[in-house]
């Protein structure tokens, strides 16, 4: 042990490495519900160079190594579950290049949404990025390596589809440019026209390399940015609703969600739509064209738009500080949530499931889904608040969240950005083909078993 | 339990349909509007039931005090037609219903409500109300339940207006001055059309400031400004009113130049027409009153309402005028406070 | 998880999601924390701190001495309490760690550096161990008189009163308060500390015996209205001493010369040059005092007043909060806040970097030579600059 501490040091001076029982304690978690495993050592590195000497010990050494953004994924996914190596990337947090006539950033591997969002805005104000809601200390490259999600997704498919190139060091130690980059110097593409090497590592969670560079699409940043909300009572007109505002092709984000507090959302549906523009007129145009598209629900009186004037500057916010607020309705700072995608002809089947988990399990719920690509799916996701100091209330909040990832799994949607039990519980309902395919890439990108151990594997 | 108090005589003899003839929002010639008028007294359809906006206007323009809004909206909940859409209208009961989270200031024979509107506890302030401000109320339970007619909701109103009256019993007050006219309105105006009893005093807030500006005449600076004055549709139930508007803008030099859509003409703000006919009329309706309050050569657009103000002041700003409420303005007349310029 | 350690805020402490907002300023433009930027941690933020502490209570940690670095590194500049997306728990976060630091000053197990500036305080009534009748040297020759009941009592503090560059400002401050015929009198050799990093720092009896000291000397000498030189003493007046008894009308120098020259009542020579001003943790953020001193700077003809890219309320901390000032926890590598924050300064392409405290004064003095940007930048506390003008 005493040699690879030194061993450590050596690679990333003592500012970047730590074992001290503080910094073991804390990366030894998430916020999630999911109990902790201590990492042995804690670094962060500043360099690619940095990185890939880290990994390349690691490997000689079979230290498993996890890499880390901010943890806010809050499925336990930086948590080491065999120990060894946690890796903070978040001190790699520069924005290397921004092309804006191709319409792309080049960050690193630890840079944060809330750094390339002021970055746009200070130099750039005619582009942003497709942000979560996440909070802003979130990094670009965690959230694409786990499909995440953002504004920009109803148009433009999940953030990493908007991947345009990686450099990635794998677990052998090699440094690996992906996509266009591994041509040239310009970073529009993750793969087409090539075959597609991308797929080797977004999504895998950090089994398969770690991602030091990420380059990412950027999209036009309109001057006037607006919102409206339908509400309905009837879950069932949900998909109807959706499929006509998405044949309008103009929308940017579409969520649909429902809560029981306050008050004034109780037995309510609500649609929240975005929509941009650079003139008053672009604006008021598509308001006017989302309001006709559902018209047929207004007559019937099935479902309204709200006045959301009082709300706007909260909607408007990017991201949406709100929304961490939920994590401490029940006083306790904690909320996790299962966001599988699925079919938005589903909705109604899942609206019932979370609201039957919540009463099942005595737990809070919020529930917001997100149209992904037009309405080729959702994200649906089932949220549960917990208070920290009630560790019944956390385990109680842990089986709602298993039991929805089962059901979601039997109406044959996708986990997102699952924990290792529900990895495995996917793992399991693959067709078995898959399953082979993905164990032979797992295998041969990390013989050693080094990545992020524990996450996709059989036992 | 509550019934409506209104005469089938009264209607059955009136000399002049007013009530739909006037209607800014339905089109009738005078036989149409009596036969409209005596399908509803009668319980029949009528398009009226379909087609009222809800802009209040009805209760003003009816000389016989036969309340035919409230009659419009009685018959539409007998029939099950909704006006929004029911989940908009269910939106509104759950918004404004009791919750235990009410504010009581330090209230002795007299409160000063501000309804379940934070704007108006922050209005309620000041050397005007330095007597009534700690005897401020707030919350749903001393909340005017009037909003629901906009909804055809009456039996929601029926249900919660006497409870808010028994919470003010409660506290044993005389009077209770009403910072919106809707709650003024609601108690001079539905609760003794329905045969509630109320067993405080109410007090319109402009009667309340005309005095107070009065008393005070000596540290009024005129505003010397023109300013077109937007009338809530709640007013509408308490016609007798509006005279202060002038009275109170005289007192203190804001010149109301001649509008168009002014008095018994005026346009409510329509943000309930946008959930209740669409945005088309909402829009139209909003185009027409603020285009008329530019031409009047105002640079001011004064707000008796919050929701209102919160509804059109951006819109307004964009044309150049400044919104600000009526009782900024007479703080900025006794200098208590800054007259902003933000158009 | 149950407590086996207790602190007054001990109930709320497990409420932080460790989000990271805190790590931020508004626009998320850099890391606004200075702790977490000079050490790099996600355990030297706020969010860091306060899920330690929840371990710490819970016995799954122990005190040690890193636990007691990464407590005593917070420099107290609030930007985690102005950021924090939690309303009902926000306000409380450097009460937190103050309370925890408290527990470790009773447990004796704090750096060696806060022990020393304890024991300075507790022995010499200053932390640089020198004589108390030095205290009023550095208005020597200044014609300032000692306060007899003045309008205002000009407290000057520990840094103005003993350090090199604090005196300057002192100095300074004092010529021009005099300059603008503004009403004061001085304690000089009778001043004592005002105890706001003490407190700040966890020794909550060192610090009630100091503030009660000081309360009863004010009220004694008739003292109502106080100008301070120092944003620290500005907030322990302001926030602290009313709890203790000690309720006076406490303004910052920047807002009485404001206040003097307002309405074109005095005006300055021109003096064409660039200033980009510091707003210090404890006149602006933590007490909303942001327009003063710009008013002032922007009452010289010619001074091209521009902003540093994080400002007012963003403002990051020079590092000189939290008693680093003193116990230089933090230390002096190039991510420490002051090497961080006249790096910024310099991307302004201001000449002068303008300060209005004489902690921050210092802090960014040391970061110029720190950076070798002596000959680019100047750091000049505000008097100074209106000196350099001259009155017209």
């Amino acid at each position: 042990m005493k040699d690879i501490l030194r061993s450590l040091v050596d690679i990333l001076g003592e500012r970047g490495v730590s074992n001290a029982a503080e910094e073991l304690w804390f990366y030894a978690r998430d916020p999630g519900v999911l109990e902790a495993h201590f990492p042995d050592y804690v670094v962060a590195p500043e360099t690619t160079e940095q990185v890939r000497q880290v990994v390349r010990l690691a490997n000689e050494e079979k230290i498993p190594i996890v890499p880390m953004g901010n943890g806010m994924a809050l499925t336990g996914l930086v948590i080491p579950l065999k120990g060894g190596i946690v890796m903070d990337m978040k001190r790699m947090n520069r924005i290397l290049e921004v092309n804006e006539k191709a319409r792309y950033a080049v960050v690193e591997g630890g840079t944060s949404q809330g750094a390339l969002k002021a970055y746009l805005q200070d130099h750039h104000p005619q582009l942003r990025h497709s942000l979560p809601d996440a909070p802003p200390t979130t990094t670009i490259a965690a959230n694409v390596s786990l499909h995440g999600q953002g504004r920009l997704t109803q148009q433009y498919g999940f953030n990493s589809d908007m991947v345009t190139g990686l450099e990635v060091v794998l677990p052998t130690g090699e440094v690996c440019k992906i996509g266009s980059p591994s041509l040239g110097p310009y970073w529009f593409s993750k793969g087409p026209t090539l075959p597609d090497l991308s797929g080797l590592f977004l999504g895998w969670l950090g089994t398969t390399g770690i991602f030091t560079k990420v380059g990412l699409k950027l999209y036009p940043n309109k001057k006037i940015r607006d919102v409206e909300i339908f509400v309905t009572d009837r879950v069932d007109l949900v998909p109807d609703i959706i499929y006509k505002l998405t044949h309008l092709e103009m929308l940017e984000d579409i969520n649909a969600w429902f809560q029981p507090r306050p008050l004034m959302f109780k037995d309510n549906y609500h649609i929240t739509m975005y929509f941009t523009g650079d003139t008053e007129e672009e604006v008021e145009f598509k308001r006017k064209m989302i309001w006709d598209s559902l018209e047929e629900f207004i007559v019937a009186k099935d479902g309204g738009f709200m006045g959301v004037g009082y709300m706007k500057p909260m909607l408007l916010e990017m991201p949406q500080r709100g929304i961490a607020a939920f994590a401490d309705v029940p006083r306790g700072g904690g909320f996790e949530y299962s966001g599988p995608i699925t079919l938005i002809e589903h909705y109604p089947d899942y609206a019932l499931k979370v609201m039957e988990l919540a009463e099942k399990y005595e737990v809070i719920y919020s529930s917001a889904a997100r149209v992904v690509s037009g309405g080729h799916s959702m994200m649906f996701s089932i949220s549960f608040a917990f208070n920290r100091a009630d560790a019944a209330m956390m385990e109680r909040v842990k089986k709602a969240l298993d039991e929805a990832t089962e059901f979601a799994l039997e109406k044959g949607g996708i986990p997102w950005k699952p924990n290792y039990k529900e990895q495995r519980m996917t793992l399991e309902k693959l067709d078995p083909n898959t399953l082979k395919l993905l164990q032979m890439v797992k295998r041969n990108l990390d013989p050693n078993g080094i990545m992020n151990p524990g996450n996709w594997e059989v036992s | 339990m509550y019934a409506l108090k209104f005469e089938k005589e009264i209607c059955a003899t009136c000399p002049s349909p007013d009530c739909l003839l006037k209607c800014q929002y339905m089109e009738f010639d005078k036989d149409e509007a009596h036969q409209e008028m005596m399908k509803l007294v009668n319980g029949e359809d009528s398009r009226v039931l379909t087609e009222c906006v809800t802009c209040y206007a009805c209760e003003e323009y009816c000389r016989r005090g036969n309340h035919p809004y409230y009659l419009i909206g009685e018959r539409r909940e007998e029939k099950g037609i909704l006006t929004a859409p029911r989940a908009i209208t269910n939106q509104w009961i759950n918004m404004t219903a009791m919750q235990g989270k009410q504010m009581v200031g330090e209230v002795q024979d007299t409160a000063l409500s501000s309804c379940l509107i934070p704007e108006l506890g922050m209005l309620g302030s000041g050397k005007l109300f330095e007597d009534v401000a700690q005897a401020i109320t707030f919350g749903a339970e001393f909340m005017c339940p009037a909003v629901h007619t906009h909804f055809a909701k009456m039996s929601v109103v029926k249900e919660r207006l006497p409870k808010v009256i028994d919470h003010f019993r409660q506290l044993g007050v005389e009077k209770v001055i009403c910072l919106h006219d809707e709650c003024y309105g609601t108690y001079t105006s539905i609760a003794p059309a329905f045969g509630i009893e109320v067993p405080f005093t109410p007090i319109y807030y402009m009667d309340f400031l005309l005095e107070k500006l009065n008393e005070m005449k000596d540290q009024i600076t005129p505003l010397n400004i023109r300013a077109a004055y937007q009338r809530p549709c709640s007013n509408r139930l308490i016609p007798q009113k509006h005279r202060l508007v002038r009275e109170i803008m005289d007192l203190i030099g804001v010149e109301l130049p001649d509008r168009t859509y002014q008095d018994e003409n005026s346009l409510c703000c329509a943000e309930i027409l946008r959930a209740v006919s669409g945005y088309r009329l909402a829009n139209d309706v909003q185009q027409r009153n603020i285009d008329d309050m530019v031409e009047c050569g105002a640079s001011y657009c004064v707000f008796n309402c919050p929701a209102c103000q919160s509804t059109l002041s951006e819109k307004v700003a964009k044309r150049g005028l400044t919104p600000v409420h009526i009782i900024d303005l007479c703080k900025a007349a006794i200098g208590e406070k800054e007259l902003e310029v933000t158009a | 998880m149950a407590y086996v350690r207790s602190i007054e805020h001990a109930d709320i402490v497990h409420r932080c999601f460790r989000c990271g907002y805190c790590k931020f300023p508004s626009d998320y433009v850099d890391f606004n924390c200075p702790s977490h930027k000079a050490f790099g941690w996600d355990t030297f933020s706020s969010g860091g701190r306060m899920w330690l502490i929840r371990a710490w209570l819970s016995g799954e940690i122990e005190t040690s001495p890193r636990f007691a670095q990464i407590l005593f590194s917070c420099v107290a500049c609030g930007n985690c309490e102005a950021q924090c997306v939690y309303p009902r728990f926000k306000d409380f976060l450097l009460n937190i760690f103050e309370e925890t630091k408290s527990e470790l000053v009773d447990e004796g197990k704090i750096p060696p550096t806060v022990r020393d500036y304890f024991k300075a305080i507790t022995v010499n009534g200053n932390p640089y161990k020198l004589p108390q009748d030095k205290r009023g040297e550095w208005s020597e020759g200044m014609g300032i008189e000692e306060f007899s009941g003045q309008e205002y009592l000009f407290y000057v503090g520990c840094v103005g009163s003993y350090d090199e560059v604090g005196r300057e400002m002192a100095r300074s401050v004092g010529k021009l308060l005099k300059d603008l015929g503004v009403s004061f009198g001085i304690l000089g050799a009778e001043e004592t500390c005002d105890g706001n990093e003490v407190k700040v720092l966890g020794e909550k009896g060192l610090f009630t015996a100091l503030a009660e000291e000081n309360i009863i000397k004010f009220k004694a000498k008739g003292v109502k209205k106080i100008v301070t030189l120092d944003p620290h003493a500005l907030n322990v007046f302001r926030r602290e001493y009313p709890k203790l008894g000690g309720a006076f009308q406490v303004r910052h120098y920047t807002e009485v010369v404001a206040d003097a020259i307002g309405g074109g009542r005095t005006s300055f020579g021109p003096l064409k040059t660039r200033v980009t001003y510091h707003d210090p943790c404890y006149l602006g953020r933590r007490n909303l005092i942001f327009e003063p001193p710009r008013e002032v700077l922007r009452a010289v003809p010619g001074l091209d007043l521009v902003e540093m890219r994080r400002w007012a309320v963003d403002s990051f901390c020079c590092g000189g909060g939290g008693g680093n000032f003193f116990t230089d926890v933090i230390g002096t590598g190039e991510q420490s806040p002051a090497r961080v924050r006249v790096r910024e300064a310099l991307e302004t392409g201001a000449e002068v970097l303008a300060v209005a405290c004489p902690q921050c004064a210092k802090m960014l003095v040391d970061g110029v030579k720190a950076e070798g940007i002596e000959d680019r930048l100047e750091v000049m506390d505000i008097a100074q600059l209106l000196s350099r003008a001259g009155l017209a």
